[in-house]
């Protein structure tokens, strides 16, 4: 079974997306220059997620991707929510009270978010009044606190990740009289899902992580040579001050029992993460639940298998952890992608690919003999290889796109192997799993001018 | 200001040389005579001004001067031969495509190889030969083609196995290789030097040359070159010749009367190496292997090696750039392709040390070929110029034909495929040509089968039914920019794509073409042939019939509402121009002529009508739409559209007369079909075509009518022996020479332009006969088609060439037309030729090296008129174009 490169190029551009971010009087006055972004699925269907949606009540833009897991209900929850309630912990008490008065007189509410999404993206229309109402209380609580000061946009994060992750229990503890929705929010609250968010607002980047998706900068040195700079951390076994946390939060009696084989408890890998349940609430909570809830979830073995050694609930929290980062003039480019791209590649390679995709089309030097000693093959040899690099960024107009046909398809010397690629997108379904993760890429481009020049303001 | 710049220019470029050239070139300029220090004055007049101090115009100063012309000034902007000749390869080749260039290329060696015992200048000339190498089958036969004609031409030719090409050259891959031609004669040459050298014996001969000296413009009065404006003052002039290289379309603009010249600059890259180590000989052949797009030449131990990418950079679109011209640089991604090749045909080089990527811009052309001759508006204004990258070959034939035209008013040979005026104002737009020769280099290589038509430029000029036809499968080919119809694909069935289409055998339109022409032959059909140019000539007096008694040979004196066939001579009886004229009131004249006439049939006509404000020429060409309606119902389906009788008793053949088809009035219809067939033209005023075609159409469905293309239309023409202008017919053809007597009135009371030539051939004979020739033993199926210039042998001796050819559906064979001469023996002297000459003779032609018997007749088949005519009407039906 072989699939012609025009096959390839069909199954890894059918979730490419790209957004520029629109130019005004032919300029473009945002730090941001647009993204392109992407996914590769490996379940069926793919458990990843991603959003993009530029906040109109307040300035900057939301990028995350989210890697879902016994499941994607709670990814997909959390990838149509959580920017919500980001942008409404973002809001200035007067906006809040507008918007309050606007539902409350049934007036046009205010636009709070430009989404751009794929066609692929759906959002769930059933439970939209469900999720609406919920982020209304949050933001009516908001209001009742007004503390007057003006929002700080780590604090915002933390927020709103922690008031997402509350809701998804408390609607699935409510349960819900439309017997779809009770079953919809019980698969949300079973389900899990880790996030990685950028919030880009002028030279001001931040990074909400929970779980082991990872953002990454791409920085251009003075060479020209590409690095990668780790704008978050991941929460999961190798990240020794994570398994300190977690055994901070428990009496030493479970030490031993807290994380097995690298997991959560023997049974999660990311120590962070949306939802899962099953690691957060009480076992009485959880038996209860599932009694009261539909047959459906009575019949699923692992909802009802309760983890191992569990005794002091909870042993997992959506709680990010903040990064905030200026930005420079060098750096030219933000990865934020699931697992599925860090298992297959070193974020060394990552930021030289994407940089020399991003860049190196337009600013392969030429080559000049100059005084040199090269011979004709010497020169052949050079030429051919800066053809194939060319050519293999030509075929992708997409970055993320080109870094997924990297992750894929790269033989050992780190260049795109058309049969390689070729084996790995035609594997059937059920083996596909197996030897790759779900792939989601957002890659998001920055205006070095304008950093440029914000930061001469200063 | 133009003048600075191009100075700058000139420089820079100069600058940009490797070393190794500027010394030697600073070397040769201590022993050369030319190089006059700077401050020497312009001369205040001169009778020729040269612009252009390269490989062409160093050529044209040396013809003239040869000539006996004496009076002559050459300008050049920077130093001699600093541009391209410079930098130009210096493979001198007789291995072309067209007849004319293997001419201008074979006098070019011959003069080449005498240079520096004549100068004293070195010239680097050497003998090394060329081989051109196939990868494919149909690459040889194109090779073979190309071997078949320089035989005859007498240059040592012979196509080898790959083995004997790797015993000519050492270091080449065969394996991929299905054979090859060797061309012995050829040479290599050290163009810059050549050029020296015929600049040193031109100013021996009295030329003045001036370097460093730039001609802002040419100024011109009345229509004639008055002189030239240059950097360093006024010269006045009676002629100007811009030999100006990829700056002559720039110059000729500058003018207030612009003269255009279509050509364009492209990149054009090559390597060059150091010696290997056991350095190549000198004297190893040139190979030229166009499937992987090279040439190769031994250069000082090592080699130079360039190409026609498939992906041509073109530059100075907007006209001369000095940052463009500073930043013109080796591209070794660009040449990445080209150096593939190399290696690909000589691995033995992989070790070979690179000394320097050369990037020197070339001139192209719309149509590959170079650029001579005259301006069409102003009278002493000539041009050489576009050499499309061989120059050096071209240079020294090129420059002594336009030497010969200029002294003698016509050139040695048939030049109109080169001729300046084969081109108007509509191949000089900026972005046309920067389209066309993006196409045209690349062409270089490209396999070149018959009926190739240019893909680029297309859709200029069309037809108002152009959409109307397209929408019914019309297939397009283009001439003089103006699309027309090749044949029509009845739908449901598929052609070949492009590529695949190419064949030098039976093509896959056989049997579509044949459907057209069986519909022509029993039923009627349409063709659309409005792109033929047509004039209208009138006067308040009898000026306009005084005039072209004058200028054309058969008597136009006749009753108002005939149509004559006449020629259009010029003072040796030669064929300017062949077209056919209506009387269309006493004072008043329709002259129809084949479409790429219109630039030298109007500069003919121009410079010989008396300026007399009474006398009107006008080109009307765009104001009508032309219909050929060919078959024998074709006379049904117009007299049902006009209630009018269309039977010969009531519009006999050769008449016209202006009437109504459908509700459309004021139709100009002719009895003519251009084919020999029954039937008529309709000039079509543009506004009504599409009413009429839709009428013509709809009425004649009861008929059987359908569209049908100009294959068809040359497929029925060329079995009735029907000679056109511009393939068979040309200025250096009488019509005595083509059986066309009978459309010379000697006695028609008046003189005429080429009367008396005409005259001496009647008493003295002819030295070349128009023949028709059947293919005897030819497999339509299965042998390889003729096409033109295809070599002919009597009795085993060759004789002429083909200048058409056509399958005849109704025959079922193949039909050539050409010329046979008389060769004598021994001398190889001219004699007459007789009928009895042409009758017993057993005939062959040689396709592509394969000889098929021919048939040979004077006159075509009667049989193949459908109507029965009278004598004098079959006579003059005799005649065609296009």
């Amino acid at each position: 079974f072989y699939l012609t490169p025009p096959q390839v190029n069909s199954i890894l551009k059918a979730n490419e997306y790209s957004f520029k971010v629109p130019e005004f009087d032919g300029k473009n006055v945002s730090s941001v220059l647009g993204f392109d972004s992407n996914q590769l699925p490996a379940n069926a269907p793919i458990e990843d997620r991603r959003s993009a949606a530029t906040c109109l009540q307040t300035r900057g833009m939301l990028l995350g991707v989210f890697d879902g897991h016994a499941g994607c209900a709670c990814a997909q929850a959390v990838s149509e929510r959580l920017f919500y309630y980001i942008a409404v912990s973002l809001l200035p008490h007067e906006t809040l009270l507008e918007i309050e008065n606007a539902v409350e007189s049934g007036r046009a509410l205010l636009p709070i978010l430009q989404w751009h999404k794929h066609p692929n993206d759906y959002f769930s229309k059933e439970a939209s009044k469900l999720y609406f109402n919920s982020l209304r209380t949050y933001w009516q609580e908001l209001i009742d606190l007004n503390s007057g000061e003006t929002t700080d946009v780590r604090e915002a994060l933390i927020n709103a990740f922690k008031r997402l992750d509350n809701d998804i229990s408390l609607e699935a503890q409510v349960g819900d009289p439309n017997s779809f929705l009770n079953y919809l929010v019980l698969r949300v609250a079973f389900s899990g899902a880790t996030a990685c968010v950028a919030h880009v607002d002028g030279v001001d980047l931040h990074i909400a992580n929970t779980g082991d998706s990872r953002a990454m900068l791409g920085v251009q040195e003075e060479d020209g040579s590409w690095s990668a700079v780790n704008l978050s951390y991941d929460h999961n076994a190798q990240n020794e001050h994570e398994v300190e946390r977690v055994k901070m939060e428990h009496p030493k009696s479970e030490e031993k029992s807290l994380v097995k084989q690298d997991r959560l408890l023997g049974l999660l890998m990311p120590f962070r993460a949306f939802g899962d349940v099953k690691f957060k609430w009480s076992i009485e909570l959880q038996k209860r639940v599932i009694e009261s809830g539909p047959d459906q979830l009575n019949d699923n073995e692992y909802t009802k298998f309760i983890p191992p050694n569990y005794y002091t609930p909870p042993y997992l929290t959506a709680e990010p952890e903040v990064i905030h980062h200026r930005l420079r003039p060098q750096d030219k480019f933000l990865v934020l992608a699931t697992d599925g791209l860090w298992e297959t590649m070193h974020r060394q390679d990552v930021a030289r690919i994407v940089g020399e995709y991003l860049t190196g089309v337009h600013h392969q030097q030429p080559i000049a003999v100059g005084g040199y000693k090269v011979t004709l093959g010497q020169m052949h040899g050079l030429l051919t290889e800066r053809r194939a690099r060319i050519s293999s960024v030509f075929e992708d107009q997409n970055a993320a796109t080109h870094l997924i046909r990297h992750a894929v398809g790269n033989n050992e010397f780190g260049t795109v192997d058309h049969e390689r690629l070729s084996k790995m997108l035609s594997l059937p379904e059920e083996l596909a799993r197996m030897y790759r993760d779900d792939i989601t890429i957002i890659v998001v481009q920055f205006n070095s001018h304008v950093i440029g020049a914000c930061q001469n303001e200063e | 200001a133009a003048g600075m710049f191009l100075r700058l220019l000139s420089d820079v470029q100069w600058r940009a040389a490797s070393p190794r050239w500027r010394r030697m070139s600073s070397s040769r300029r201590g022993s050369s005579t030319t190089a006059e220090p700077h401050p020497v004055s312009l001369p205040a007049q001169a009778q020729v001004v040269i612009c252009g101090g390269g490989i062409t115009g160093t050529s044209v100063a040396y013809h003239l001067a040869k000539m006996g012309w004496k009076d002559i000034v050459l300008l050049e902007q920077g130093r001699l031969a600093a541009g391209t000749t410079r930098f130009c390869a210096g493979i001198v080749s007789t291995a072309r495509p067209v007849s004319i260039e293997r001419k201008m290329a074979h006098y070019s060696n011959k003069l080449y190889q005498q240079l520096e015992q004549e100068t004293g200048v070195p010239t680097g000339y050497t003998k090394t030969g060329s081989l051109s190498l196939a990868q494919t089958q149909d690459r040889l036969i194109s090779l073979k083609r190309i071997a078949s004609s320089l035989s005859v031409m007498g240059i040592a030719c012979e196509i080898i196995t790959p083995k004997q090409a790797l015993q000519l050259h050492p270091l080449i891959n065969i394996h991929d290789l299905v054979g090859a031609m060797y061309v012995p004669e050829d040479a290599l040459v050290t163009s810059a030097n050549v050029s020296l050298a015929l600049a040193t014996a031109a100013s021996r001969n009295g030329v003045q040359i001036h370097e460093r000296t730039s001609v802002s413009h040419v100024t011109v009065q009345k229509g004639r070159v008055t002189g030239v404006e240059t950097d360093r003052g006024r010269i006045q002039c009676q002629y100007f010749v811009n030999c100006a290289g990829q700056w002559a379309y720039e110059l000729g603009h500058s003018g207030e009367e612009p003269v255009h010249i279509p050509l364009h600059a492209c990149e054009h890259f090559y390597l060059l190496t150091h010696p290997l180590e056991e350095p190549l000989s000198s004297s190893l052949p040139t190979v030229v292997d166009p499937d992987g797009r090279i040439y190769i030449r031994n250069w000082q131990g090592g080699i130079l090696s360039g190409g026609f990418e498939k992906n041509p950079k073109p530059l100075f679109t907007e006209g001369r750039n000095q940052l463009e011209i500073q930043n013109l640089q080796e591209d070794w991604d660009h040449f990445g392709p080209l150096l593939s090749a190399l290696l690909r045909r000589m691995p033995g080089l992989e070790a070979l040390q690179i000394l320097q990527l050369v990037n020197c811009p070339e001139s192209f052309t719309p149509d590959m070929r170079c650029i001579m001759g005259e301006s069409p508006t102003a009278r002493g204004y000539f041009v050489l110029a576009g050499m499309n990258s061989a120059g050096i070959s071209y240079g020294g034939g090129a420059g002594k034909y336009l030497a010969e035209w200029m002294v003698n008013g016509y050139p040695s040979d048939n030049v109109w495929p080169l001729d300046l005026k084969r081109f108007g104002t509509l191949q000089s737009s900026r972005t046309f040509l920067r389209h066309r020769v993006m196409e045209v280099m690349p062409l270089m290589c490209d396999l070149k089968v018959p009926r190739w038509d240019f893909q680029t430029g297309r859709q200029l000029r069309t037809s108002p039914l152009y959409d109307r036809l397209d929408a019914q499968g019309a297939r397009w080919m283009e001439k003089h920019g103006f699309e027309r119809v090749k044949y029509f694909v009845p739908p449901g069935k598929d052609l070949l794509d492009l590529d695949h289409s190419k064949t030098f055998y039976k093509p896959d339109w056989f049997d579509i073409v044949g459907a057209e022409v069986k519909c022509c032959k029993e039923a009627v059909c349409v063709i659309d042939m409005s792109s033929f140019t047509k004039f209208e000539i009138s006067s308040t007096g009898n000026q306009a019939l005084e005039s072209l008694q004058y200028l054309f040979s058969n008597d136009l004196d006749v009753p108002v509402g005939h149509v004559v066939h006449t020629g259009m001579l010029n003072e040796k009886g030669g064929y300017e121009n062949d077209c056919s004229i209506a009387r269309l009131s006493k004072r008043s004249f329709f002259m129809i002529s084949p479409t790429d006439q219109q630039v030298h049939c109007w500069a003919w006509l121009k410079n010989r009508l008396p300026d007399d404000s009474n006398l009107t020429l006008e080109d009307v060409t765009w104001k009508y739409t032309a219909l050929n309606l060919i078959g024998p119902r074709a006379v049904d389906v117009l007299s049902e559209l006009s209630y009018a009788p269309m039977t010969a008793e009531h519009f006999p053949s050769l008449f016209c007369k202006e009437m109504s088809v459908g509700y459309a009035n004021g139709i100009r219809v002719m009895s003519i079909t251009h084919t020999g067939e029954p039937g008529f033209v309709l000039y079509i005023p543009i506004e009504y075509a599409l009413h009429v075609y839709n009428e013509v159409m709809n009425m004649g469905q009861k008929y059987g009518i359908r569209n049908a293309g100009y294959y068809a239309l040359r497929s029925l023409r060329i079995e009735k022996f029907f000679a056109f202008w511009g393939q068979d017919l040309d200025a250096f053809t009488t019509p005595m020479e083509c059986g066309r007597e009978f459309q010379v009135k000697l006695e028609k009371g008046m003189e005429f332009v080429g009367q008396e030539a005409l005259l001496e051939q009647k008493q003295n004979g002819v030295y070349k006969r128009f023949t028709m020739f059947i293919l005897e033993d030819h497999d339509t199926d299965m042998d390889l088609w003729p096409w033109w210039g295809e070599p002919i042998f009597r009795n085993g001796r060759y004789v002429g060439k083909t200048t058409s050819s056509a399958y005849s559906y109704t025959l079922e064979r193949h039909v050539c037309l050409g010329f046979v001469h008389n060769f004598d023996e021994k001398t190889g002297e001219e004699l007459v030729v007789t009928t009895d000459f042409i009758n017993q003779g057993e005939y062959e032609i040689d396709i592509a090296g394969q000889r098929f018997q021919a048939k040979a007749k004077l006159y075509p088949f009667s049989s193949l008129f459908t109507q029965r005519r009278r004598k004098d009407e079959v006579e003059l039906s005799g005649y065609q174009r296009e």
